[in-house]
């Protein structure tokens, strides 16, 4: 999977680009503190206009002769808040992980393996075991392929009720039947009586508001909890039918293909984020953890004009498939306000027509008023298979390390540098960066 | 022309960026703690099994292996600070670094005293919750108390090591990273000791106490600063929010 910041890609559509800059009117200091960081911090030249809509950039000089103990205040809130963003979640997922596998045996007991892994690993010589799980790791990594392969062109088609019931289906298969499981196992290690009845009310509850939540609209943190839950699922599965060595080759490969598959021009994960990048597109709600701030449900009532912000956004989700989105707004040009509540604010306020015009006088409005978020605490996606690779790598640690606990806690750290660094570039890694650097001139310099 | 800020200025905030670069101290413990376990594995497997004398004495060298080896990974990781920080100061706006050394030198300390303690700690806590009786094979009864103690003093120890260290790197005075690593070794082979807890843990507290004490007067700290501080905690203005 992929990873990328709001910043970097936008993957937003364009209507609510330029509504969110005109929404994020904080004083003069903040908004210009925080592009300030925003356009040191990411790529500078990224997509300052998208945040400014066209505002001048003339702000910016300004800021420098900000406080500088507000400045640090920022940069402390600002990047915290992204790593722990990221953090937590990938955390949640694991600790969801190791604490099933340590207690639920169901995950560790051998009882086969997939079909994409159709080599056993019972094998006499370690020789043919090390063959063995070549093998199944082949096999694996190449399905892999072909359906990452198979998805990118059915998204460049815009073959998109093909890839909607494709998602549908496997969500359907994790949220119901893996969760039953799941519960099964667990009441049994814990030698809890259940009936029927309400292990189907609690299974059906639990996975239709999961397909709700996923594919459609939902409170954030609802479809965040989700979304690590299928995650952990997911790994579960991976840890009970994968035999060892293969599990540990599979992901030792699959980071190198996710690497390869990312960076490369012609990768096909990178040729999926440009063309939804092209289209403006979001992607796959399904595949996509997001960190976005809760910027909908937290509009402030009383103001008028962000109430009418707010309705702007929640009519559309920013989940919801972005083609029908467009679709919708263009049939229905009102600024995408529902009849009912146009009669609403019409009795409140009096009537106002929301029209091109009146929305964009309203965003070249100068930035004056109070709000909650502002576009860099817009926060970051992480692909779930970022997710499930991490718990696989730290369950099967657990799993096979026989009860100790110094191995979990060890891919555990190792796993953190590798989203702190990531998402976070702190002084470490900035230091090895600096010290290639200076090696390199003084080497220059001799 | 004003140098144009570095990538990833999230540092520039000392007090986030110090705490959430944790986990790149705790894996420099991780990688001495590898090494020195990879090298007894390697004199264990090399030597003869039989020999329980010679397994014990190779079980004391593992260890003076894995102090060595801590202390040298600290030392790796001030080289990298230091570089850091000049790197820092070169591209910070007003030519000096936002982080100061003593607060890396306690991070740094902290960080590898939580890494060290919580894996000395955490399999034991584990094995407290399941069923069974401390010490009913004959050992001692109070084997989770002291080891909960120990790992207290370790974490301390280790935060104080810290400070001490990088001041002396900083200042050159040998004779203090000399000293640290001698009772570093020190109290690892106190640990040895054990079950006879009068005879390790009460050493091994006056180390630390001693340390703390030391630590404290490195950092800058006086007895007078002790006495302002807990007389005029009402008055002092809140510096950071």
């Amino acid at each position: 999977m992929y990873k990328e910041s709001e910043e970097s890609v936008p993957l937003l559509p364009l209507q609510q680009e330029s509504m969110a800059s005109a929404l994020f009117n904080t004083d003069q200091n903040d908004n210009s503190e925080r592009r300030r960081h925003d356009n040191s911090e990411r790529r500078r030249n990224d997509n300052p206009e998208s945040e400014t809509n066209g505002q001048p950039q003339n702000n910016i000089q300004q800021v420098v002769e900000q406080d500088e103990e507000e400045d640090e205040e920022l940069t402390l809130k600002y990047g915290a808040k992204h790593v722990i963003m990221l953090f937590v979640p990938v955390t949640l997922c694991m600790v969801v992980v190791v604490a099933t596998i340590k207690s639920v045996s169901f995950y560790t007991r051998k009882d086969g393996q997939l079909i994409y892994t159709p080599f056993t690993e019972e094998t006499e010589t370690v020789g043919q075991r090390a063959l063995n799980s070549i093998l199944n790791a082949a096999i694996m990594i190449s399905v892999i392929i072909v359906m990452t392969i198979l998805l990118v062109v059915l998204y460049k088609y815009r073959c998109y009720k093909v890839i909607h019931g494709w998602l549908i289906i496997s969500s359907l298969l994790l949220l119901f039947f893996f969760s039953f499981i799941y519960l099964g196992e667990v009441f049994k290690t814990y030698n809890v009586a259940m009936d029927y009845i309400t292990l189907a009310l609690m299974i059906w509850n639990f996975g239709v508001v999961g397909m709700i939540c996923i594919h459609w609209k939902g409170p954030l943190r609802l479809q965040q909890a989700y979304l690590i839950m299928i995650s952990a699922l997911m790994a579960l599965v991976f840890i009970k039918y994968l035999p060892e060595w293969t599990a540990w080759l599979i992901l030792a490969v699959i980071s190198v293909y996710d690497l390869v598959a990312v960076l490369c021009p012609k990768g096909p994960l990178r040729m999926l984020v440009e063309t939804a990048q092209e289209r403006n597109e979001t992607l796959f709600p399904a595949l996509i953890y997001s960190s976005t701030m809760v910027w909908l449900v937290n509009m402030a009532e009383e103001d008028p004009e962000a109430q009418r912000k707010a309705s702007k956004n929640s009519t559309y989700d920013k989940q919801a498939p972005a083609n029908q989105a467009q679709n919708e707004d263009a049939e229905a040009d009102d600024g995408g306000f529902s009849q009912e509540w146009q009669q609403q604010r019409d009795s409140r306020i009096g009537p106002i027509e929301s029209t091109p015009e009146s929305r964009a006088a309203v965003q070249a409005l100068p930035s004056n008023s109070q709000t909650s978020e502002d576009p860099e605490e817009r926060g970051v996606k992480l692909g779930l298979g970022d997710f499930i690779f991490y718990s696989v790598l730290v369950g099967k640690a657990s799993a096979t390390a026989s009860g100790d606990w110094n191995t979990t806690l060890a891919c555990f750290v190792a796993i953190l540098i590798v989203c702190c660094s990531a998402f976070f570039p702190d002084e470490s890694t900035v230091v090895f960066c600096l010290h290639l650097q200076f090696f390199c001139k003084s080497r220059a310099q001799r | 022309k004003k140098p144009p800020p570095a990538p990833g200025c999230g540092f520039a905030a000392p007090g986030a960026a110090l705490v959430l670069s944790f986990p790149h101290r705790a894996f420099f413990w991780l990688v001495s703690l590898l090494l020195a376990s990879l090298i007894w594995f390697v004199s264990v497997h090399l030597s003869d099994q039989e020999d329980s004398k010679l397994q014990y004495g190779l079980l004391v060298f593992g260890a003076a292996v894995s102090v060595l080896l801590q202390e040298v990974f600290r030392f790796a990781y001030f080289k990298l600070l230091k570089k850091a920080d000049e790197g820092l100061a070169m591209i910070s706006e007003d030519g000096r670094s936002p982080i100061s050394l003593k607060q890396m030198a306690y991070v740094s300390g902290l960080s590898f005293g939580i890494i060290s303690g919580v894996f000395s700690v955490i399999n034991i806590l584990a094995d407290s919750i399941g069923p069974g009786i401390v010490g009913i094979h004959g050992d001692s009864p109070y084997y989770f108390i002291t080891s909960a103690f120990l790992t207290m003093a370790l974490v301390f120890l280790h935060t104080f090591w810290g400070v001490i260290f990088f001041d002396a790197c900083e200042k050159r005075r040998y004779w203090c990273l000399g000293l640290v690593v001698a009772s570093h070794l020190v109290t690892s082979g106190l640990t040895f000791l054990n079950p006879w807890y009068e005879a390790s843990l009460v050493p091994i507290y006056i180390i630390t106490v001693c340390m703390g004490v030391w630590a404290f007067f490195t950092a800058g700290g006086s007895f007078r600063n002790v006495l302002k501080c807990l007389s005029c905690k009402a008055s002092r203005p809140q510096r950071s929010r």
